[in-house]
């Protein structure tokens, strides 16, 4: 299935119609084809994208083209719009009660969804946010479950409760609660077993565990993946038990993630973080703006800005584009931007928030580019001082010193120069454009290259 | 899905006798809604379509009949897809996360083990908290051999014991479980490469099957499973697991449709007898059941 950004296929449809500066119908129809088809691979509701295709279309015809926009940026701003209105525009957090009292968070949904690993991860934070907590393993079924969250919680350092398979998961989350008074834990998560919403006789299981405990948070856990049953779960479990947020876990995977919309949208419940991967720690805060693009096959443009705005270093960024712009880029530049990318999560990090780069990036040897850059960092630190900030100084006897120190055939240096040289061509020319001050982010002009293949939609 | 999904196409025939343009597209929206995935229902119907219209047949009953038998057409599976339960087999069960690949090798042990085989399970999920135990557990219930180490040892090593143990035991089925992965992460991947080369190394004369499990609640996102998972392994199969929802698991229809990869088994439940052949006669049969 096609992963091409939305951008694009919009831009196709637009082609022919550049220089319009009202959006007529037909234009904004053919659009919502190419709307409807991304949103449903992203597994977005089916009732829910009629809606929204309605809506976009109310919106969108006549409405007029903002100067700097091309009429297929245009629709994808609307749609952009209206997806992040329905998604909520602020993020929700777990709330506690004060520290004097014992709060209780309750982990429910189908089987596999990561109910234990997204108790382990919860536990973990709020642990460093100096709460106690207590893992507590209700899932009485399942082969080894009770091991599962056990083996977790060693990890996360957190104590754990079990009374085995053998007592009834409403008589160990009472049990458990009474531990957690004892061992003056304030924190109590409640590991449930998976289950089918039809399931009637489990579904009552959890009605019983709430009347027995006080659970203040009932978190469901879904998976990303999810498909069209996504909004029956969700609804299912909120007529039958009562929750109060979402875990959408597997997000790490490259599903785009169209069941947070439907759950949000249809169940009104709010997302409240995202399970990035397997590692304790890969719990992410959930920004509904950012969920939006990467449904639309967006990338994640923000969170890459944000990520390099942390780790920029400002003066130097715009000293180096300075630099750039009249062609005096020279060795050190050009390592201090290969530090900076490396800070940024690596080539590989960064392409996977750019807008169509996922699909690109699935030809690219990422791991093999990520060696080679190591291999030119040990060219250029085999140059000297001098030659590193004077880039034509170079010469065939010191390429042949750079390339024993580095212990590389000549051949790579002389690639590597010559790379180089194009890239300082590359950006005098580019200079002139970057002086005309389109703002965006300092110090990215080394991927000045990538940046006019892979544009960003707005 | 059957339930849900033949409420609907009962609906959409009984609703109307022609087949006219809005009858085909109520028809496409009901397989959108069964997760079958807007280009895989849009192939389907255009075909069904062609065939209506090379037929000449615009009533509603007909195109019935033409969509039931496109259907089991596509997904049929016949004898010579499950040549290797009767010979001497290594099964790897790959899948991402949490689509319930160790239930369904319990489930497959026991289905082997009712056949009289003699079957060996290998623990090579390493990595999953509490995944060996859960194996472990299993090989209890049903009886068989389980080949483990301890957590966090290398699955090919794992592999290697248990092809050893097989060879020297004479054992009919070896059932290798794999950890979860998520099909984009490369590392992983090449891990099961390894584990690939391990088998063609030590047990080339034997009969490879590899099963990717599908959870039938995944939506779209189970095409690009299988299609990555194709890439490091020969799949010739799928094992579709919770079927007992509400699930329409339309996406095995895209995944056919697409990737040409048939789905072998179908899961069920939390007993060890709840795992089937796949019969696409009994499936297109529930899809079109009068309710």
């Amino acid at each position: 299935m096609a992963f091409e950004n939305l951008t694009d296929r919009l831009s196709n449809i637009f082609s022919g119609l550049s220089g319009k500066g009202r959006l007529t119908e037909d234009d904004v129809n053919a659009a919502l084809r190419e709307i409807r088809m991304a949103l449903l691979e992203a597994d977005v509701n089916f009732k829910l994208v009629k809606d929204f295709t309605a809506k976009v279309k109310e919106k969108a015809v006549g409405e007029d083209v903002m100067h700097s926009l091309t009429p297929a940026q245009m629709v994808v701003k609307i749609v952009n719009e209206e997806l992040t209105e329905m998604m909520g525009s602020e993020t929700t957090e777990i709330r506690l009660r004060p520290q004097s009292e014992i709060s209780v968070i309750m982990m429910v949904g189908l089987q596999g969804a990561g109910k234990t690993t997204s108790a382990a991860k919860l536990a973990g934070k709020f642990k460093k946010q100096h709460r106690k907590p207590l893992l507590v393993a209700c899932d009485v079924y399942r082969p080894a479950a009770i091991d599962q969250l056990r083996v977790n919680a060693e990890k996360q350092e957190v104590p754990f409760f079990s009374l085995g398979d053998k007592l009834s998961p409403v008589e160990i989350a009472r049990r458990s609660l009474e531990y957690a008074k004892e061992q003056g834990q304030n924190l109590v998560i409640i590991d449930t077993a998976g289950r089918l919403q039809i399931d009637e006789r489990l579904m009552k299981e959890l009605q019983d565990i709430k009347k027995a405990v006080r659970v203040d948070w009932s978190i469901l856990t879904v998976d990303a993946m999810t498909g069209q049953e996504a909004v029956n779960v969700a609804e299912s479990f909120s007529e039958k038990v009562g929750i109060d947020g979402v875990i959408l876990t597997k997000c790490d995977g490259d599903t785009r993630g169209g069941a947070a919309l439907s759950i949000r949208a249809m169940c009104g419940k709010p997302i409240l973080y995202l399970g990035m991967g397997e590692k304790l720690s890969d719990l992410e805060q959930f920004y509904p703006d950012r969920m939006a693009g990467r449904i639309l096959g967006m990338g994640d443009v923000l969170s890459l800005i944000e990520r390099a705005q942390g780790e920029m270093d400002e003066k130097k960024a715009r000293e180096s584009v300075r630099k750039m712009s009249k062609g005096q880029f020279n060795y050190d530049d050009f390592m201090d931007q290969m530090n900076q990318l490396k800070k940024l999560g690596g080539l590989g990090g960064i392409l996977k928030l750019l807008p169509g780069m996922n699909k690109a990036m699935q030809g690219l040897d990422l791991e093999e580019s990520e060696k080679q850059m190591g291999r030119v960092k040990s060219i250029i630190q085999s140059m000297t001082l001098k030659e590193r900030a004077n880039p034509k100084l170079m010469n065939p006897s010191r390429k042949k010193r750079i390339a024993k120190g580095a212990g590389v055939d000549i051949s790579e240096v002389n690639r590597l120069v010559k790379q180089f040289e194009q890239m300082q061509k590359m950006m005098k020319q580019l200079g002139g454009n970057m002086r005309g001050g389109r703002g965006g982010f300092p110090g990215m002009g080394a991927l000045g290259g990538m940046r006019g293949g892979g544009k960003f939609p707005f | 899905m059957a339930n849900f999904f033949s409420k609907l196409l009962n609906n959409i025939f009984s609703s109307s006798e022609v087949a006219d343009d809005s009858f085909y597209e109520e028809l496409e929206d009901a397989m959108i809604m069964s997760d079958v995935g807007a280009d895989a229902a849009l192939r389907i119907i255009d075909a069904v379509r062609r065939e209506a219209k090379r037929k000449g047949c615009n009533l509603t009953k007909d195109v019935r009949k033409i969509l039931k038998d496109y259907l089991y057409e596509l997904m049929r599976t016949d004898e010579s897809y499950y040549e290797f339960e009767r010979q001497k087999s290594i099964i790897s069960v790959i899948g991402v996360n949490g689509v319930g690949k160790t239930t369904s090798i319990g489930k497959l042990a026991e289905h082997f083990k009712s056949m009289g085989k003699k079957v060996i399970l290998a623990a090579a999920d390493t990595f999953r908290a509490g995944a060996i135990e859960q194996l472990v557990e299993w090989g209890k219930r049903v009886g068989v051999d389980v080949i483990r180490q301890r957590e966090g040892s290398d699955p090919a090593a794992v592999v290697f014991d248990a092809l050893q143990s097989f060879k020297a035991k004479n054992a009919d089925i070896l059932i290798i479980d794999t950890a979860g992965r998520l099909h984009n992460k490369k590392n992983l991947m090449q891990e099961l490469g390894k584990i690939n080369r391990i088998i063609d190394r030590e047990f080339s004369e034997g009969f490879r099957e590899t099963l990717v499990v599908l959870d039938a609640t995944t939506g779209q996102n189970a095409l690009s499973q299988a299609r990555v998972f194709q890439e490091t392994s020969q799949v010739t199969g799928i094992i579709l697991t919770k079927m007992d929802g509400s699930a329409r698991g339309g996406v095995a229809l895209s995944v056919q449709s697409e990737l040409g990869i048939p789905v072998k088994y179908i899961g069920s439940g939390e007993r060890a007898k709840d795992l089937h052949r796949f019969d696409a006669g009994s499936y297109v049969d529930s899809i079109f059941e009068k309710q």
